[in-house]
């Protein structure tokens, strides 16, 4: 008995075939800029306000209103430009986006069309230790739409509700070259922006919230062959995850259309991350002339040498110059340094507490582990960790000074953690200096050996291993304040001086 | 007291004397307005509470001793484009029938801090698309002066309220000559500032690269008082000027003696008749008044009006685009898809005229057809305003006809939108450049339809046009 086949499911191509085949990926990378206040009017850009609160004459489109260009949003758009080597342009214009639809008050969007104000970038990604430059194409400036939303209400079968709050939030759009060759460069290349642009204070690339959105255009062609196979658009990879699912999804699935002889469609197809799949939105719902003009109501973008130089000026070292800084400057490992710079607080947080403590490689440890391990249990950012740089620093230099050991500093570190305070604070309150002081060490040592003449004798006929114990003794009588390479010293010295005797 | 014929300086004179207060003036004045104002329909709706609120707060700065700014107690018509806050604001238009604004125009807030006084809104074409007030969704408005004709457009209602006397002043809307021809079919003075000179925020927009707001007045001083109270930078519009505003009413000295004018050569050769003959007679009179009179050629006139045409359609399209059923507009009951909202909703909603601009502009903007029409309307456009440059190195201003006919009949040019369209072929030049222009009365033709002049001067240059127009009114040759 035939069994029908669902409609839905498609037979992908097999692993052979998709290995003959070479992806050609370039992104769309939607940001929203971290202004206070949205692109054209005064309102706040703030998440989780009642629906249709952040509103405004302008932000709303009421009749008369006009845009007023934020000046924020500029110098962010411009640092997410410099922040990806773009080349800027100092005379950029607005345009006119002209569609219909329910939660675009305007009638249009106002984006920047043939004259963007940034153009000509690279960004460079590592695959599997293999480095590459990516092209970006152009950067431009755009309002969002609002929310439409289509359920949840009583009278959702037929009506949908609108919330225009998000309506007129600045955004950023990112269009790469077509440079990808696989889903992990794309993967990559994402990543590698998001860290940047969270590097300059350009965008929070909060996924969960849309402030980083990706669309992909994707096409296959033979391995080996220049031309560019004709490509879909895929939208809604609003997650890493998402990201690469749907373009492993899309690349098998041109695949799987050509092996089988037939054509891949030049369309939009949305990804659905229930299913794992991409499907096509009918055509008409996309087949949009935007009848692009330049925005009458906005003078042309000038951007003055001054202000360029200015904001050129407060851009950070960025993350992948630290990186190679971190390396040469304080001898981290490759991995130490990937992770200390997967953010801009975490490489602050780290480069400080290397500087106070003098001691890199040891900062670096404690940052990736205690410090990090704990922030993790409590789901906290390094931000806001409860132990300041400084005092972390100042913990490594005690350490490093023998002033404390290391088993200490463990415990240390878990109060300073707990009250904020700094290690010194603690060592004083609760007396835990490291014995140094060689004559109260060495009545311990020589009560520890009067005690233990078993041990001892042990020792004295060559069974040196025992030494450890006695070791541990000094320690546990001394509850761990006193410095186990001096211990050490100070029991062989008088072990072996009691042979002399 | 006769409100019909009230200046700025006769109502501050009445209310420095004590002769009445703001209030009374104001009550008086919508009495008036009220009762005259279904005899042309200037006036869609009156706004009496906010009226007599504005009174309140001008008889209360008096009281104090507080200057009551230059426009205090002045009853002001306002045309129904430019947004009131509480008070419902149509734009003639179906759709926004019941629309009541959350918020003031700038030239509003600018106009009520003077002391000045809405009285009501004024009719006008649909979205102030039109040149004779007829494309009104509620109705047409007649011309006081004959009232079985048009007042002229779009700003038919805020002209005709000032030639009637239910207004002392106006604000009207003028895209491509929808100030200065009401003004030159009604009578009365119609100033078109420079693009930039007055904030647009606030105004419906139509075609934001040509829209401007301008006064209307009886006379050229109050033209220029009430301008000077509107105009000026304006955070809230990106193109509005930084340029100081100078105190137009010092200009008005009467001295013009060795302006040279200029005579666009492209403008008179077609001019026929009484508007002709009117016109050289103004001509005349200013040269009496110690003008210099040149002919000279502004060669790019004759692309003007289907250059004008292609950008104010093609803004319009997407300026339009907003009354969609969706929020404020009045939506279609019918319809169960929101594409069937759409279509119903603007269908039913659009008058013929809106419907036909939206078409065009969708076109000239269309895939395919960008580069033929809007932006070869565009390079026109910048020959046209090469044009009023160059003719600016040589004149002071230039004197032109408003219209190439006096007011018409009601009816008369509905069936024809072309010949509708090329009678704005005086006006739109000056639209197109951004240069302010007004329209002045020039005389009256045997049927005593009124004639305006227009005159036009370079960018900023309101006081030349301001002097010359005032020393012209002043000339007693007119009337
Ligand atoms: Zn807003």
């Amino acid at each position: 008995m035939k069994v029908p086949m669902s409609s839905s499911a498609i037979d992908l191509a097999s692993a052979d075939a998709i290995a003959r085949y070479e992806p050609v990926i370039g992104l769309e990378i939607h940001v929203q800029l971290a202004t206070a206040t949205k692109i054209f009017c005064g309102c706040p850009t703030g998440f989780g306000a009642p629906p249709n609160t952040n509103v405004c004459p302008v932000c709303l489109g009421l009749p008369g209103a006009l845009p007023v260009l934020n000046r924020e949003a500029v110098e962010l758009a411009l640092k997410a430009a410099l922040a990806l080597n773009c080349q800027i342009h100092q005379h950029s214009r607005f345009a006119r986006k002209n569609y219909f639809y329910p939660d675009l008050p305007k009638g249009y969007q106002i984006s920047q069309y043939d004259e963007p104000f940034s153009e000509n970038g690279r960004v460079e990604i590592v695959v599997d230790g293999v480095r590459k430059s990516i092209g970006i194409t152009r950067i431009h400036m755009e309002d969002d739409a609002g929310k439409s939303m289509h359920e949840g209400f009583k009278d959702s079968a037929r009506y949908s509700y609108v919330d225009l709050n998000r309506c007129g939030t600045p955004l950023c759009e990112i269009v790469t070259e077509p440079d990808l060759r696989s889903s992990d460069e794309a993967y990559a290349l994402l990543t590698e922006i998001k860290q940047v642009l969270q590097f300059v204070g350009v965008s929070t690339c909060d996924m969960e919230k849309g402030h980083l959105r990706c669309d992909a255009n994707v096409s296959v062609r033979p391995r080996g062959t220049l031309p560019f196979g004709t490509k879909a658009e895929v939208k809604n990879l609003n997650s890493f995850r998402f990201l690469k699912q749907a373009l492993d999804y899309e690349i098998a699935r041109q695949v799987a259309v050509i092996e089988s002889g037939g054509t891949v469609e030049q369309e939009t197809r949305l990804y659905d991350p229930d299913s794992g799949e991409t499907a096509g939105m009918r055509s008409k719902e996309h087949a949009h002339d935007y009848r692009y003009f330049p925005e009458p109501d906005l003078v042309p973008l000038r951007i003055a040498d001054e202000w360029l130089s200015a904001i050129r000026a407060t851009m950070p070292e960025l993350p992948g110059r630290k990186r190679a800084r971190f390396i040469s400057e304080f001898g981290l490992r490759e991995y130490d340094a990937d992770v200390l710079t997967s953010t801009r607080a975490a490489s602050e947080y780290f480069e400080t507490a290397a500087r106070v403590s003098g001691e890199p490689r040891a900062a670096a440890n404690w940052v990736m582990g205690d410090l990090m391990g704990l922030l993790k249990t409590e789901a906290r950012d390094i931000a806001d960790a409860p132990v300041s740089a400084g005092n972390l620093g100042d913990l490594v230099k005690r350490i490093a000074a023998g002033e404390i050991s290391g088993k200490m500093a463990k415990e240390i570190f878990a109060k300073m953690f707990a009250s904020g305070e700094p290690a010194a604070a603690i060592i004083e309150r609760e007396g835990l200096k490291q014995i140094s002081d060689t004559d109260e060490l060495q009545r311990t040592v020589a009560d520890v050996i009067a005690k233990n003449p078993k041990q001892v004798e042990q020792y004295k006929g060559g069974k040196t291993a025992v030494l450890n114990y006695l070791v541990g003794q000094v320690m546990r009588a001394t509850r761990g304040q006193a410095n186990v390479a001096a211990v050490t010293e100070l029991l062989k010295k008088m072990l072996g001086a009691d042979r002399i005797c | 007291m006769k409100i019909e014929s009230l200046t700025i300086d006769a109502v501050r004179q009445a209310l420095g004397t004590r002769q009445a207060s703001a209030a009374e003036l104001t009550r008086e004045a919508l009495r008036f307005a009220e009762r005259e104002n279904p005899r042309t329909g200037a006036y869609l709706h009156f706004s009496p509470e906010r009226a007599l609120a504005a009174a309140a707060r001008v008889d209360e700065r008096l009281a104090h001793g507080e200057d009551p700014g230059p426009l205090a107690g002045v009853p002001v018509a306002v045309k129904d484009v430019i947004v009131t806050k509480g008070v419902r604001t149509t734009c003639a238009s179906k759709l926004l029938a019941n629309y009541v604004p959350p918020y003031d125009a700038t030239a509003i807030v600018r106009m009520e801090a003077a002391g000045g006084i809405v009285l009501g809104k004024t009719n006008c074409d649909e979205f102030a698309m039109g040149s004779s007030t007829e494309n009104s969704a509620f109705g047409p408005v007649r011309n006081p002066v004959a009232l079985d004709r048009v007042p002229g457009g779009s700003s038919g209602g805020s002209a005709a309220a000032v030639a009637q006397g239910t207004a002392v002043v106006a604000l009207g809307s003028d895209t491509g000559g929808s100030i200065r021809q009401p003004a030159s079919f009604c009578g009365v003075v119609g100033v078109t500032p420079t693009y930039g000179r007055v904030s647009r925020y606030g105004l419906t927009a139509f075609a934001s690269s040509l829209d401007h707001i301008g006064p209307f007045a009886r006379t050229v001083k109050d033209a220029a008082i009430l301008l000077g109270a509107i105009a000026g930078r304006d955070p809230a519009d990106s193109t509005s000027a930084e340029a100081p505003v100078p105190d137009y009413t010092a200009a008005l000295d009467g001295n013009v003696k060795g302006l040279k004018l200029g005579l666009p050569r492209e403008y008179l050769k077609d001019l026929k008749g009484e508007s002709s003959d009117l016109l050289y007679r103004g001509v005349d009179v200013l040269k009496r008044l110690g003008c210099e009179v040149r002919e000279i050629s502004m060669p790019a006139t004759d692309y003007a009006i289907a250059t004008y045409y292609i950008i104010c359609t093609a803004e319009a399209s997407s300026n339009l685009a907003r009354y969609d059923g969706v929020r404020y507009t009045t939506r279609s009951p019918h319809s169960d898809t929101l594409s069937e909202m759409y279509r119903n909703t603007r269908g039913e909603g659009f008058g013929a005229e809106c419907k036909r601009r939206i078409m065009l502009g969708t076109y000239v903007l269309s895939h395919g057809y960008y580069d033929a029409y809007y932006l070869k309307a565009q390079k026109v456009r910048a020959l046209i305003a090469r044009d009023f440059a160059r003719a600016f190195e040589q004149v002071d201003a230039i004197v032109a006809p408003v219209s190439p006919f006096p007011a018409f009949k009601l009816g008369e040019k509905l069936d024809d939108p072309m010949a509708m369209y090329l009678s704005d072929i005086y006006t739109i030049t000056g639209s197109l450049a951004g240069v302010p222009c007004m329209s002045v009365p020039c005389g009256q033709t045997a049927e005593g339809l009124p004639v305006g002049m227009q005159i036009l001067t370079r960018h900023f240059g309101e006081t030349t046009m301001f002097r010359l127009a005032h020393a012209f009114e002043q000339s007693g040759a007119v009337n």
